[in-house]
């Protein structure tokens, strides 16, 4: 080879020949593809709730099952006040007559379309008298492939939504602590000397902080707020960052062609903005990519204990918490959602692997 | 050694001095209080709460009353708990907390110790890859979702275990949440052993040893012996862990330890609750990572000279 390839192209070129680097990657994509747009094709909004089916376990059938209909429709009607004569089910929708001793109201038709059974009803004849009403009412069908939690709202909808939310938070809580330690650890590690010495005595202190004590009371400082929570965990996880960045600084600041730029007149911001901050990229981006699935996995912890995303809004952590309580009589409410944030951060933490391995030449 | 513990215990003074700050600071601005009900007290009630508490004065004097009444060790009386002071519930939740972390310490070294020295000697072969899998996804799978995995299926499905309580420490309700809290450090620390002794395999030592001829068990103690410093620099972090871990293993299987408490009390705004455990908190990593700290001068020479 004439000319050295630049790091990061040498390193995507050693990445794209990983299998588990691009499968993993693969998976990742297919994730965040899946939350960012399945929640549109699953047919459930994510806070609809189904009074007719609580804790309906994954299948594929199509609810509601025809042996129901004929009591579910006795319910109505005598919510109704009617009586339901005539009924005759097929699988696309119910005829019935509504009979009473008094003219039937055609608002109680209502209560039909309410209901998750049924769409809004027809009305095909109504007797002289106007006590006997004929109407045909289409049967709404219903999937819910991976079931429903306590209350009967869509389980793979829910989780897909919550999938947004945890990635979402990973990616922000991440990018706070990238700025925050790249720009701490890149101004310690070039300026050097006292101020150094004084910023990286800062962290010290900071690491020895009980840490996940200190997410829990910025948690109850921001009152569950979610962006503020995640820049509270952004600001608590930057200390890594700054460690690392301060090292690299520390070995660039040395170069010779680091000397020369200062020889030829280049100021310290200057050489943070040329030189430092892009040479110390690959072990960061490394690093960052290890650190989101650690902020994924605090989020759900913090839901998890009731101190992060609040009802409706979800997310994993509070979704395996329902589920955690409801394990004897619905094993899916638990399985479903800690299989999506356990697949997501294996192949999280497998690519973040294979990525730093391929940044980093030496150990190739 | 001793004028290096006295100087870390000096050092330690500021950090201490933050914590107590800082998470004083936090928890007193934080919306709410600790007579909030669901039904608001009566005016006049709620005057007479906070002037018995001292909470009607400004901040910056209460501060100052604590600081005070934490050098003469003095923790406060309870905010949400009647009758007790914070240091008599911490006497009563540190016992249960120091059982579950020390016995899922003794088990996350003894198991990873010797996986990871399984998957050394095996290296390359299925039980290397087994260990290592199984290394991957201890660290993964979080202690909130192995914990009611574990209670389904020795609680509910064998019937052989209790799916949670405390009972005085009754050993039978002491192993699902040790085997919880154990598990990401039995994962790391087979990581780390099975490194160690790879990367110690080829150093000139080992092959004298073999060169002499000595026993395998001989050399295994030698190469045990080099593998033990990443691992004893890991108690420091693992024991982090371990106190991560306490809060959601004490929620899941409803256990009374000091995890519990803090988020009851962050929870209720049981202000000096808060307070107490942080503190306490702060105490034991602060000296947990001096011992860490001496136990590795005592194994390497090498750090020995350089303190």
């Amino acid at each position: 080879m004439t000319t050295a390839a630049t790091p990061p192209a040498g390193a995507f070129a050693r990445l794209r020949r990983d299998p588990a680097a691009v499968s993993s990657l693969a998976v990742l994509l297919l994730v965040a593809l899946a939350c960012l747009v399945g929640p549109l094709l699953t047919g459930h909004a994510y806070d609809r709730i189904y009074y007719d089916y609580p804790r309906t376990p994954p299948s594929w059938r199509a609810y509601p099952e025809p042996g129901t209909l004929g009591p579910a429709l006795d319910r109505l009607a005598l919510r109704m006040r009617v009586r339901a004569e005539d009924v005759s089910v097929t699988p696309e929708a119910v005829r019935l007559t509504l009979a009473a001793d008094r003219p039937v109201d055609e608002r109680v038709l209502g209560f039909l379309a309410r209901s998750d059974l049924f769409g809004p009803a027809r009305v095909l004849a109504r007797s002289p008298d106007g006590r006997r009403l004929s109407v045909e009412a289409p049967v709404r069908r219903l999937r819910f492939l991976l079931g429903t939690d306590a209350l009967g709202r869509d389980l793979l909808t829910r989780t897909l939504v919550a999938g947004r939310v945890s990635l979402a938070l990973g990616l922000l809580a991440t990018a706070v602590a990238l700025g925050l330690g790249v720009a701490y650890g890149a101004v310690a590690g070039t300026l050097g000397g006292a101020v150094d010495a004084a910023m990286m005595r800062v962290v010290d202190i900071l690491y020895a902080l009980p840490f996940v004590f200190f997410v829990i009371m910025l948690v109850v400082f921001f009152g569950r707020h979610l962006g503020l929570i995640f820049l509270a965990v952004g600001a608590v996880e930057w200390l890594d960052m700054a460690r690392i960045v301060r090292g690299e600084a520390m070995a660039i600041r040395r170069r010779d062609y680091v000397l020369a730029a200062e020889a030829l007149g280049a100021g310290t911001p200057a050489i943070l903005r040329r030189h430092v901050v892009p040479n110390a990229l690959g072990p960061v981006i490394a690093f960052a990519a290890l650190l989101v699935p650690r902020v994924i996995l605090l989020e759900s912890f913090l839901s998890f204990l009731g101190l992060g995303v609040q009802e409706p809004m979800t997310s994993w952590g509070v979704l395996i918490a329902d589920g955690a309580r409801a394990i004897e009589s619905s094993a899916w409410m638990l399985a479903v959602p800690a299989a999506f944030l356990v697949v997501t951060l294996v192949a999280l933490n497998l690519f973040g692997d294979r990525l730093r391995d391929a940044l980093d030449p030496r150990e190739a | 050694m001793i004028p290096f513990v006295l100087r870390r215990l000096v050092q330690a003074i500021p950090t201490l001095f933050l914590v107590v700050t800082l998470s004083f600071f936090l928890i007193r601005l934080a919306p709410g209080g600790p007579f909030d009900l669901e039904r608001p007290l009566a005016p006049a009630a709620m005057e007479t709460l906070r002037r018995v508490y001292g909470l009607d004065q400004p901040l910056v004097v209460q501060y100052g009353r604590y600081l005070a009444a934490l050098l003469r060790g003095d923790l406060g009386p309870s905010f949400s708990v009647r009758d007790l002071s914070v240091a008599e519930l911490l006497a009563r939740g540190l016992p249960v907390s120091m059982t579950l972390g020390a016995l899922a310490l003794v088990l996350a070294l003894g198991l990873g110790v010797a996986l990871g020295g399984l998957a050394a000697a095996r290296r390359g072969g299925i039980l290397d890859h087994a260990v290592m899998t199984l290394g991957t996804l201890g660290l993964t799978v979080p202690g909130f979702v192995v914990a009611p995995l574990l209670q389904i299926a020795f609680g509910l499905a064998l019937g052989w275990l209790p799916v949670g309580g405390w009972e005085g420490g009754d050993p039978r309700h002491l192993v699902l949440p040790v085997i919880t809290l154990a598990l990401p450090q039995v994962a790391v620390i087979a990581r780390l052993t099975r490194a160690a002794l790879i990367e110690g395999a080829g150093l000139p030592h080992r092959r004298t040893l073999r060169a002499l001829g000595l026993p395998p068990r001989v050399i295994a103690l030698h190469a045990l012996r080099g593998a033990a410093l990443p691992v004893v620099s890991y108690l420091g972090p693992a024991a982090a862990g371990l106190l991560t871990g306490s809060v959601v293993v004490e929620t899941v299987f409803g256990l009374p330890g000091v995890g519990r408490y803090f988020v009851d009390g962050a929870l209720n705004r049981d202000y000096t609750l808060v307070m107490g455990t942080v503190v306490l908190i702060g105490v034991f990593v602060i000296v947990l990572n001096l011992l860490v700290d001496l136990a590795t001068a005592a194994i390497d020479p090498r750090v020995r000279q350089a303190a």
